[in-house]
């Protein structure tokens, strides 16, 4: 999508992650902010089902052209779904950063850690 | 970065047109330049299939002229200066007395007497300083000419057609320039690039620069930032200076032998001599990553050696780039492996180029 767009109904992290909280459970991504900043992506090194993600601590990477970031999990917990679509059209992450974009899916260990994570106007508001 | 620096940073004629057309502005050699407009991959595909033009007006230009401007480029430069016929151009680097390649330029002879050398932003002020320095045994004059000229690069294999379109006569040659009036103004085409394609060069004065892009956009060129720049020039196996060329890597490790006649006894001759002669530890060579990944500079290579460029191939559709590697893993075919942030890549040592443009 070509312009900056952060959903109200989502959590975000400082380095650019957010997390969609249903029940027990969190969808993780990359917002647009940091998919305009790399570029268009061109890998995604997808986790495996059932590592353990911690909260501030990178998971995987994804990798643009012109760099490579490591992506931060929001929140800690077990991963149970990954996006396996994303390492044949890793665009995707750019076309739509917060839905065919989603990068995993988190059966979270620790639910009161979404406290500490942003609304969309707070995360916009750093950006500026 | 700061915003002192961001102030500081130099604006080409081009900026206005960049920011209408929705560039994304990076910091580079002191300049604020366009990385990206539509992307890297489509601005890429758009100089391998139909034709995109760049402006590179950050690059430096020197002019050099007096009675004897061949002998002091002949001095200066590392290829043989006299078999560049009026109206032509050859490629060649500036060595320090240990050979330590000081730039890469392309110097066009514009008279018997008057040659205009292209620099690398980056290394500008330096060149024109050593150049100045030695011009003192000879009669000639070394006069820095950046600010007389915006310089835009149309690249791809419609680029001499379309140049061909807007001009008062056909492009040149590769390797040639002449004197044109395109889109109204007065502009010196060269036939050379940086893509691997065919295409040109247009040297314009600052006031023309508006115009003469708006002519090239109009007639179907698209706007490629140094991001696909980048990416082209990789595939294409041209080395770039600060990257892949240092003060510290003679031209014969670099891969530069070819523009090198040490009989002409330029500065840093001997030294290039006893490299071809003795060979060098190691060389620089293109590889191709077998599987995912992408190798980026700085990245070791296993036995001795670092990657100095890498970047993803929108051609090949996989990593690639340029590397030091010891001279006994430097012929092509032969396996490599590369530290990539912790991660063992497999690559190959390849052949240049790593993607054959239609002009290559």
């Amino acid at each position: 999508m070509a312009e900056a767009n952060y959903p109200d109904d989502l959590l975000y992290h400082p380095e650019h992650d957010w997390a969609r909280v249903e029940g027990g459970e969190a969808t993780f991504g990359i917002t647009w902010y940091a998919q305009d900043a790399l570029g268009e992506l061109v890998f995604f090194d997808a986790p495996q089902v059932g590592a353990h993600v911690t909260k501030d601590e990178p998971y995987t990477e994804v990798e643009s052209v012109k760099a490579v970031s490591d992506v931060f999990a929001p929140l800690s917990g077990e991963i149970v779904a990954v996006n396996d679509a994303l390492s044949e059209k890793p665009e995707t992450i750019n076309e739509d950063p917060y839905g065919e974009g989603w990068l995993v899916r988190v059966r979270l260990s620790d639910p009161a850690e979404t406290e500490s994570l942003m609304d969309a106007q707070t995360y916009e508001a750093g950006l500026e | 970065m700061s915003s002192t620096a961001e102030t500081s940073l130099r604006r080409t004629a081009l900026h206005e047109r960049h920011v209408a057309a929705g560039a994304k502005l990076v910091p580079f050699a002191g300049w604020e330049m366009p990385v990206q407009y539509a992307g890297i991959r489509a601005e890429h595909v758009a100089v391998r299939r139909d034709v995109g033009v760049f402006d590179v007006s950050h690059m430096g230009q020197v002019e050099t002229r007096g009675p004897q401007a061949l002998a002091f480029l002949q001095r200066m430069l590392s290829g043989d200066v006299r078999r560049i016929p009026e109206g032509g151009a050859q490629y060649g680097v500036l060595c320090r007395e240990d050979g330590g390649v000081l730039d890469d330029i392309i110097t066009y002879r514009m008279g018997e007497f008057e040659f205009l050398t292209v620099t690398n932003a980056a290394r500008h002020a330096k060149d024109l300083a050593w150049l100045q320095a030695h011009a003192a045994e000879f009669d000639v004059d070394v006069i820095d000419k950046s600010h007389c000229f915006a310089m835009l690069a149309v690249q791809g294999p419609r680029a001499r057609a379309l140049t061909r379109s807007l001009a008062d006569g056909p492009p040149p040659i590769r390797r040639r320039c002449a004197e044109r009036t395109l889109a109204g103004a007065a502009v010196t085409i060269c036939g050379t690039g940086y893509t691997g394609e065919d295409g040109v060069e247009l040297l314009v004065d600052p006031g023309d620069a508006t115009r003469v892009w708006d002519a090239l956009i109009a007639a179907g060129a698209s706007p490629v930032g140094l991001g696909a720049r980048d990416t082209l020039r990789l595939e294409a196996c041209f080395p770039l200076y600060g990257n892949d060329l240092s003060e510290e890597r003679n031209p014969v490790e670099a891969g530069l032998g070819a523009c090198c006649r040490e009989a002409t006894g330029f500065i840093g001759a001997e030294a290039v001599a006893a490299a071809r002669r003795d060979g060098t530890a190691e060389r620089l060579v293109p590889f191709a990553i077998a599987g995912r990944g992408i190798a980026r500079p700085g990245n070791p290579v296993t036995g001795g050696g670092v990657v100095t460029s890498g970047t993803y191939s929108p051609c090949l559709g996989r990593g690639i780039g340029l590397a030091y590697v010891s001279s006994e893993l430097a012929e092509p075919g032969t396996e490599i492996e590369i530290d990539v942030r912790g991660s063992r890549r497999s690559a190959t040592v390849e052949r240049k180029p790593l993607y054959r443009g239609k002009g290559s």
